[in-house]
């Protein structure tokens, strides 16, 4: 049983903590004095953040338990292994070792899904630990989009694994959406597994919670396979907002693109680790990375670390890291113009965050960030409605 | 409507306008014409307000208000619209968004009603077509990816929306081909009125020759050294700065 392996794994690792070189920013040893306990009594709660009949599919959790499920039918899939690095990272240890529901999803080869998927997980009250396990095995040739929303209300405790398994050719277009309740800790690794040829994007957009990290990590695993990872993190107060990615560039002829772009306001941190490793069999990557933030205040931080390792000479990667406030002409253009100082300065945050959420492709999704973010910094961002267009 | 009383200022600590003293009345159009480096666009700059000039002293009113104590954006609402010489990049605000914004704001500050989206597009349409502009244009990001002759232009169907009482047109006609500077006179031509001012800056004489001036002024060394009629751009083009230089010497 991987349940009882995986919880004597992580008996062994223990919560991270920054004498782990990949938690260097970010310690988990407070969490490790709270008594967490599973909430099984799956109740009704509001959820605002559902996009009903708009979905193709959604499955809604509550406290990692499924509540409800509408749309068209899913089928579960064959495949029994487990992608998540247990036996190295505690969370997916600690995740596998208290393994709940979550959406395990198989696209058969060769289907197109019209619309999109949509899996909700809803936190609910103090000191309830969650961990939902998401497996999407989507087969050669089939195309998906899908969304996960984290949000609920209290100070609970989301772990949450996702594994994603593209298969020759396959094209997944794939959002992560954390607007969790201001009092809640949450974990999210994804694992990203890409065939000969398979097409991902992956966004990911971290606005809610008093600690996050959400990890990402791509095994471009097939020949000619390609990932784009977008990024948009957003904190005010004292958030926490701690982003890493790895992309592992395993095979000849495979593309990665990477933009994660952070907004710190007041006293929150942000953090974007990001690694791309080029293995010697990796002729002919093509790899860039980006990180840009934007400082509002004097006493928000970011640490950005972008690193690459190529262990081969026949490649194309560039890598870079940006810190920056609102810059003073387009600021005076837009005053220029009779557009009061707040409001300009709230249009260029937007603006700033606009270039990832602008190229989500699902249009519910972009209002729905874009709200959030409104929600998260009131006083920083213009309202938006009906898409500002 | 704009009075400039003995004003001087400058950038980074250095004095760039050593006593401007200009008048313009309701309805003129008034040129200003000088060599690089005479203190054109710092004027331009001073007027609209932008940050990292200094005003070292003297005065400017607007419609009775003093001009200099307000911030750009108030100045914009009194009716101040500054044509920008290079009008920055602003990738994901909207240019209808942004300028619907402007527009609404000015009416609140007048205490008129707000357009709604109906209302604005039907206007922002009707200005389009002056400035010849693809409505295209309106869905991207401000300026972004513009040529330099669309952001012109941009600039000027800005201005023909916000319908200012006082247009600065800060080299509006440098790097534009014959066509988008006959589009660019008739933009200002249109505004041109009992009740709307404009202040032309620029180095050469050939926009105003599609946009006859009033009044016309030669600013060298930070001082309007001769002001005259439209005849006067004529002679600069033929004799050059040098003349206006060596008679003020004499």
């Amino acid at each position: 049983m991987i349940q009882e392996r995986a919880a004597e794994t992580f008996a062994k690792l223990g919560w991270p903590t920054p004498r782990i070189e990949e938690w260097k920013y970010t310690n988990l040893a407070p969490l490790a004095k709270i008594n967490w306990r599973v909430d099984d009594a799956v109740a009704e709660v509001e959820t605002p953040l559902t996009f009903g009949a708009r979905a193709y599919a959604e499955l809604v959790f509550i406290n990692g338990r499924l509540l409800r499920q509408a749309g068209a039918r899913l089928a579960a899939p064959a495949d029994e292994r487990h992608y998540g690095d247990w036996e190295r990272n505690a969370m997916v240890a600690l995740n596998y070792a208290n393994m709940q529901d979550g959406g395990r999803i198989e696209i058969p080869a060769g289907t197109v899904v019209d619309g999109f998927i949509h899996l909700l997980f809803m936190g609910h009250g103090d000191g309830i630990w969650s961990h939902p396990r998401n497996q999407i095995i989507v087969g050669a040739n089939a195309q998906v989009a899908i969304v996960e929303t984290y949000a609920g209300n209290g100070a609970y405790f989301t772990n949450a694994v996702t594994e994603i398994v593209a298969g020759e050719g396959a094209v997944v277009d794939h959002y992560r959406l954390q607007c969790e309740s201001a009092d809640a800790y949450h974990v999210g690794n994804v694992y990203i597994h890409e065939e000969r040829g398979a097409n991902v994007t992956s966004r990911s957009v971290v606005i809610g919670s008093a600690l996050s990290r959400a990890e990402i990590n791509v095994a471009l695993a097939g020949e000619g396979a390609s990932i784009v990872l977008d990024g948009l993190f957003a904190g005010t107060a004292k958030q926490h907002l701690d982003n890493r990615t790895v992309i592992d560039h395993v095979k000849p002829h495979c593309e990665s693109h990477e933009l994660y772009k952070g907004i710190l306001d007041q006293n929150a941190r942000g953090i974007f680790d990001g690694r791309i490793i080029v293995r010697p069999d990796a002729q002919k990557t093509v790899s860039r990375q980006e990180n840009r933030n934007l400082l509002l205040s004097e006493s928000a931080v970011i640490d950005s670390k972008p690193t690459l390792e190529i262990h081969n000479d026949d490649v194309k990667c560039n890598h870079g890291s940006t810190i920056g406030q609102i810059e003073q002409e387009p600021l005076f253009y837009l005053r220029s113009r009779g557009i009061g100082e707040e409001e300009a300065r709230s249009l260029l945050v937007y603006a700033f965050a606009s270039e990832i959420v602008d190229r989500m492709k699902i249009e519910p999704v972009r209002e729905q960030i874009r709200r959030s973010l409104f929600q998260n910094m009131p006083d920083r961002l213009p309202e938006r409605r009906g898409g500002g267009r | 409507m704009l009075e400039i009383k003995n004003l001087h200022a400058g950038i980074d600590g250095k004095e760039i306008l050593r006593g401007v003293d200009l008048t313009i009345q309701p309805g003129e159009v008034h040129a200003i014409m000088g060599p690089n480096g005479s203190g054109k666009s710092t004027l331009a700059n001073v007027l609209a307000g932008r940050p990292k000039y200094e005003v070292i002293s003297g005065e400017v009113t607007f419609e009775g208000k003093n001009l200099l104590e307000l911030p750009a954006e108030e100045r914009a609402r009194e009716g101040v619209f500054l044509a920008m010489q290079y009008p920055v990049e602003i990738p994901g605000v909207n240019n209808i968004y942004f300028l619907k914004a402007a527009l609404n704001a000015q009416r609140k500050h007048r205490g008129e009603e707000e357009l709604d989206a109906m209302e604005f597009l039907q206007l922002a349409r009707e200005k389009m077509k002056v400035v010849e502009l693809d409505e295209s244009f309106m869905n991207r990001g401000v300026n972004e990816g513009f040529s330099g002759g669309e952001k012109k232009r941009n600039e000027i169907f800005q201005m023909a929306v916000l319908d200012p009482k006082l247009a600065v047109l800060d080299e509006t006609d440098s790097g534009l081909d014959i066509d988008a500077l006959r589009i660019v006179a008739t933009g200002v031509d249109n505004l041109r009125s009992e009740a709307h001012s404009v202040l032309v800056i620029t180095h050469y004489q050939r926009l105003l020759r599609y946009l006859v001036p009033d009044f016309v002024h030669v600013l060298s060394n930070g001082r309007i050294v001769k002001s005259g009629g439209k005849e006067l751009a004529e002679e600069l083009e033929q004799k050059g700065y040098d003349w206006v230089d060596e008679e003020n010497v004499a």
